[in-house]
C-alpha cells in the first residue's frame, strides 16, 4: 500500500530526514517511536502534503501512484488520512460541516454519489458511538474550546466517518488520561480491517498496550535505527531511547 | 493651485444650485426647517472640503468625488416593483418604504397593518404638515456647522424617510426602506434625509438598504439621525450594495436616552468610494448599544467606516465588532473611536476590528481609539489585520476538501459571528447565501 524509498526531507536548510524505507502494507499496524525531535512528525506532515517540506531525495509510492504527485486534498481522496498531533481549530466551522464537505468532495473524486441529510446523519450518529463522542459537539466549531482528550477523539472520530485506506495517527496518545487512550485506541481497533493499513507514530510504548503493531520501527535523528515486531517496543520501554541512540551513535561515528 | 480653483469650482456649483433648489420648494421655502436649510447652505459655503491632511481624512482622499459635478436629483417614474423585489429579502414579511433617487414612492411602498399613532412615511410630509416631531428632532443630532457632507445634506433637504414610534408601541414586522438609486447614466446628487424617532419602552427594527439599478456614477449623500427614547429598544441594519462607480457618503447620529437598547447591523459591499461615519451617544445612564458590521469589499472599491461611541454618562456597556474581507485592489478603513467622558463611571466598552486581506494588492488601515477620562471602567479594544491562516487550510485539504472550497470555509467562518448577529432571519439567509457563491460557487 505504502512504499516510502530513501525519502530525504528539508525543513529549511536543514535535513530533518535523512533516508527512511518503510513498506507497509493492507492489513498491518506499524508503529514508529523515537525520542523527541527524531523526526516523526515530519514523517507524518510530509505524507499529508505539508507544503514547508521540502522532499530532496527518494519517492513514496502510495497504492501505486507517486504521493508527492498528487495535493493533499488528493491524498486524502484517495484514502490517506493524518490525525493531527495539534489539531487545528476552526471557530465558526462546525464538525457536522467540516465531514459533510469533506465526505462530498470524497465521493465525488471518487464518482460516487454525494450522500443525502439523512444518511449523512445517520452515519455520523453510529460513528460518534464508536469513539464515545458527545453529539453535542457536532454542531460546535471544530475542536474549538475543546479539552485535549476531545480533540484527539475528534481527529479519530474524523477518520471513522472517512474511512481511510491508510491511516496516520500522530501522536494521538500524547496527554490523554487512560480512559481517553483506552476510547481512542478501541476506535482505531474497531476501523482495523484487511484493506487498511495504519501507521501510528507515538513517543511513548504505553499506547501500544492497547493497539497491538504487528512492526515497531525506531526513528532516531532522521533514520529508522531499527525495526521489529511487537516485542520491540518492550524492550524499548525498559531500556530507554539511550540504549539506541548509543548504538545508532557508534554506528555513524564507525 | 489648478486642483484647489476646481474645487472652488465644486463648491459654488452646489452654491449655485441651492436657488434653483430653493425656486423648486413652491412655497416650501419657509419655517423653521427652511432657516435651518439657509444656515447649512452658509456653512456649507464657509467650510472646506476635508483633504487627507485632515485626520479624519488621513487615508481616504475624496478627490475622486470632487472631478464630478452632480445633479440634485429628481424623482424617477416607471419603476416597476417586479424590479425591486429581488432586493426585498426572500420571506421578509416586512413594512416597506422605497425611495426612488431620494424621492418616497408611495406606489412601491407598502404601508398597511402600520399599528396605530405610529408614523412611516415620507419626511417631505412631515415637514409641510409642520410635524411637531420633525421640529423637534431635525438636525439636532447630525451637526452641520462642522462637517461639510452634512451641511450640504441638511441645505438640500427635500425627502426622505421619517419614522415615528410612539410610547410603548412594539412593532413586530420590519421596516424597510429601499434607497433605490437609478441614474440613467445621468451624474445624479440623491440627498435622502432621514429621522426615525422611537419613543419610550417601543420597539422596532428599521432596515435600511441602499441598492442601485444600474452601475452609474451617482453620489449619494444621506444623513439619517436617530432618537432612541427612554428605555427603548431600536434594531438598525444597513444594507449597502451601491454601483460600483458610485459616491456614498453617509452620515448616522444615534441619541440614547435613558436606559434605551441599540443594536446595529451594517452590511456592506460598499460603493466605487464610500464613507460612513456612525456615532451613537449616551445621554443618560443605563444605555446599551451593540454595533456589528461586517464589509466585503474587491476591485478597486474604497470603504472607510470611522464609527464613535460617546459614553457621555454612567451605567452604560457598548460592543462594537467589525469584521473586513478585502479582496482585488480595495482599500478599507476602520477608525473606531470609544470616548469615556469624566462622569461615564462604570463603562463597560468593548472593540475589536478583524480583517483578512484575500489578495496581495488590498490594502487595510485600521485605527482604534480609546480615550478615557473616568477611572472606574472596564473598557478593551483591539485589531488584527491577516491572511486566511495557512494551517488551517492545510487541515482541511487533509480531510479531502479543495483548495477553492476551504477558502470559502474559512471565510464564510470569519464572517459568521457577524452574520449570526442579525437577528432578521430572511437578511441573515440572504447574506449566507451570498457568502455562499461569492466564496465557494461549486457547492
Amino acid at each position: 500500500m505504502l512504499e516510502i524509498k530513501n525519502l530525504h526531507v528539508n525543513i529549511g536548510n536543514k535535513e530533518i530526514l535523512k533516508g527512511i524505507n518503510l513498506t507497509v502494507n493492507a492489513g498491518e499496524v506499524h508503529a514508529i517511536m523515537g525520542p523527541n525531535g527524531s523526526g516523526k512528525s515530519t514523517l507524518a506532515q510530509v505524507l499529508a502534503g505539508k507544503e514547508e517540506y521540502e522532499v530532496t531525495q527518494g519517492e513514496v509510492i502510495y497504492n501505486g501512484k507517486n504521493l508527492f504527485e498528487l495535493s493533499p486534498e488528493d491524498r486524502a481522496r484517495e484514502g490517506l488520512f493524518l490525525a493531527f498531533q495539534y489539531p487545528i481549530e476552526l471557530p465558526g466551522v462546525s464538525n457536522t460541516n467540516l465531514l459533510k464537505t469533506a465526505l462530498n468532495e470524497i465521493r465525488k473524486y471518487r464518482g460516487e454519489e454525494e450522500l443525502d441529510a439523512i444518511e449523512f446523519l445517520s452515519l455520523i450518529k453510529e460513528k460518534t458511538k464508536l469513539v464515545e463522542l458527545d453529539q453535542k459537539l457536532l454542531s460546535r466549531s471544530v475542536n474549538e474550546g475543546f479539552s485535549g482528550g476531545e480533540k484527539k477523539r475528534n481527529e479519530i472520530f474524523q477518520m471513522a466517518v472517512l474511512e481511510p485506506k491508510l491511516s496516520i495517527l500522530d501522536e494521538t496518545d500524547s496527554g490523554l488520561d487512560i480512559d481517553a487512550l483506552k476510547i481512542v485506541a478501541n476506535g482505531v481497533n474497531m476501523l482495523k480491517s484487511k484493506n487498511n493499513a495504519t501507521i501510528v507514530v507515538t513517543h511513548y510504548q504505553r499506547l501500544l498496550n492497547y493497539i497491538i503493531p504487528d512492526f515497531v520501527h525506531v526513528l532516531y535523528n532522521g533514520k529508522i535505527v531499527k525495526s521489529g515486531g511487537k516485542a520491540l517496543a518492550f524492550e524499548l520501554e525498559e531500556k530507554g531511547y539511550d540504549w539506541l541512540k548509543n548504538n545508532a551513535n557508534q554506528l555513524v561515528e564507525n | 493651485m489648478i486642483e484647489t480653483l476646481e474645487i472652488k469650482d465644486i463648491k459654488n456649483w452646489y452654491i449655485e444650485n441651492f436657488q434653483k433648489f430653493e425656486n423648486s420648494l413652491n412655497g416650501g421655502a419657509s419655517g423653521v426647517i427652511h432657516e435651518l436649510r439657509k444656515d447649512a447652505i452658509s456653512n456649507f459655503s464657509r467650510l472646506d472640503f476635508p483633504t487627507t491632511r485632515n485626520e479624519e481624512w488621513k487615508y481616504t482622499s475624496i478627490a475622486p468625488l470632487l472631478k464630478h459635478t452632480f445633479i440634485p436629483a429628481s424623482y424617477k417614474s416607471g419603476i416597476e416593483l417586479g424590479q425591486i423585489k429581488k432586493m426585498l429579502f426572500e420571506g421578509l414579511e416586512h413594512t416597506r418604504l422605497v425611495f426612488v433617487n431620494g424621492f418616497f414612492s408611495k406606489g412601491l411602498s407598502d404601508l398597511k397593518d402600520l399599528p396605530e399613532g405610529v408614523i412611516a412615511g415620507s419626511i417631505e410630509d412631515a415637514i409641510k404638515n409642520n410635524s411637531d416631531i420633525v421640529t423637534k428632532h431635525f438636525s439636532k443630532y447630525a451637526d452641520y456647522k462642522e462637517q461639510i457632507f452634512t451641511a450640504l445634506s441638511t441645505a438640500y433637504t427635500k425627502d426622505g424617510a421619517f419614522i415615528y414610534i410612539p410610547d410603548g408601541k412594539i412593532i413586530e414586522k420590519p421596516i424597510q426602506i429601499l434607497y433605490l438609486s437609478s441614474s440613467g447614466g445621468e451624474k445624479i446628487l440623491n440627498q435622502p434625509r432621514n429621522l426615525f424617532v422611537a419613543g419610550k419602552n417601543c420597539q422596532v427594527t428599521i432596515i435600511e438598504n441602499y441598492s442601485a439599478l444600474d452601475d452609474g456614477i451617482y453620489f449619494t449623500n444621506t444623513v439619517t439621525e436617530i432618537f432612541s427614547g427612554e428605555n427603548s429598544t431600536v434594531y438598525h441594519i444597513k444594507l449597502q450594495n451601491e454601483s460600483k462607480n458610485a459616491f456614498h457618503i453617509a452620515r448616522m447620529e444615534v441619541d440614547q436616552e435613558r436606559d434605551s437598547n441599540f443594536k446595529s447591523n451594517m452590511i456592506s459591499f460598499g460603493a466605487g468610494l464610500s464613507r460612513n461615519d456612525f456615532n451613537t451617544r449616551f445621554n443618560d445612564r443605563g444605555g446599551e448599544c451593540e454595533l456589528n458590521g461586517l464589509f466585503m469589499i474587491d476591485g478597486e472599491q474604497m470603504f472607510d467606516v470611522h464609527t464613535m461611541i460617546d459614553h457621555a454618562a454612567p451605567y452604560c456597556n457598548s460592543h462594537e465588532h467589525y469584521k473586513g474581507l478585502l479582496d482585488g485592489k480595495s482599500h478599507g478603513v476602520f477608525n473606531g473611536k470609544v470616548m469615556v467622558r469624566r462622569d461615564a463611571q462604570k463603562t463597560n466598552a468593548f472593540q475589536e476590528n478583524n480583517n483578512i486581506i484575500l489578495s496581495d494588492s488590498a490594502l487595510i488601515n485600521t485605527k482604534p481609539q480609546l480615550e478615557i477620562f473616568a477611572d472606574d471602567v472596564k473598557c478593551s479594544h483591539g485589531a488584527t489585520i491577516g491572511q486566511l491562516e495557512e494551517d488551517a487550510l492545510f487541515y482541511l485539504k487533509t480531510r479531502g476538501i479543495g483548495d477553492k472550497t476551504a477558502r470559502g470555509m474559512l471565510i464564510h467562518a470569519f464572517a459568521s459571528d457577524v452574520v449570526n448577529s442579525i437577528k432578521v432571519e430572511a437578511i441573515r439567509n440572504y447574506l449566507e447565501g451570498i457568502l455562499t457563491n461569492k466564496f465557494n460557487p461549486e457547492s
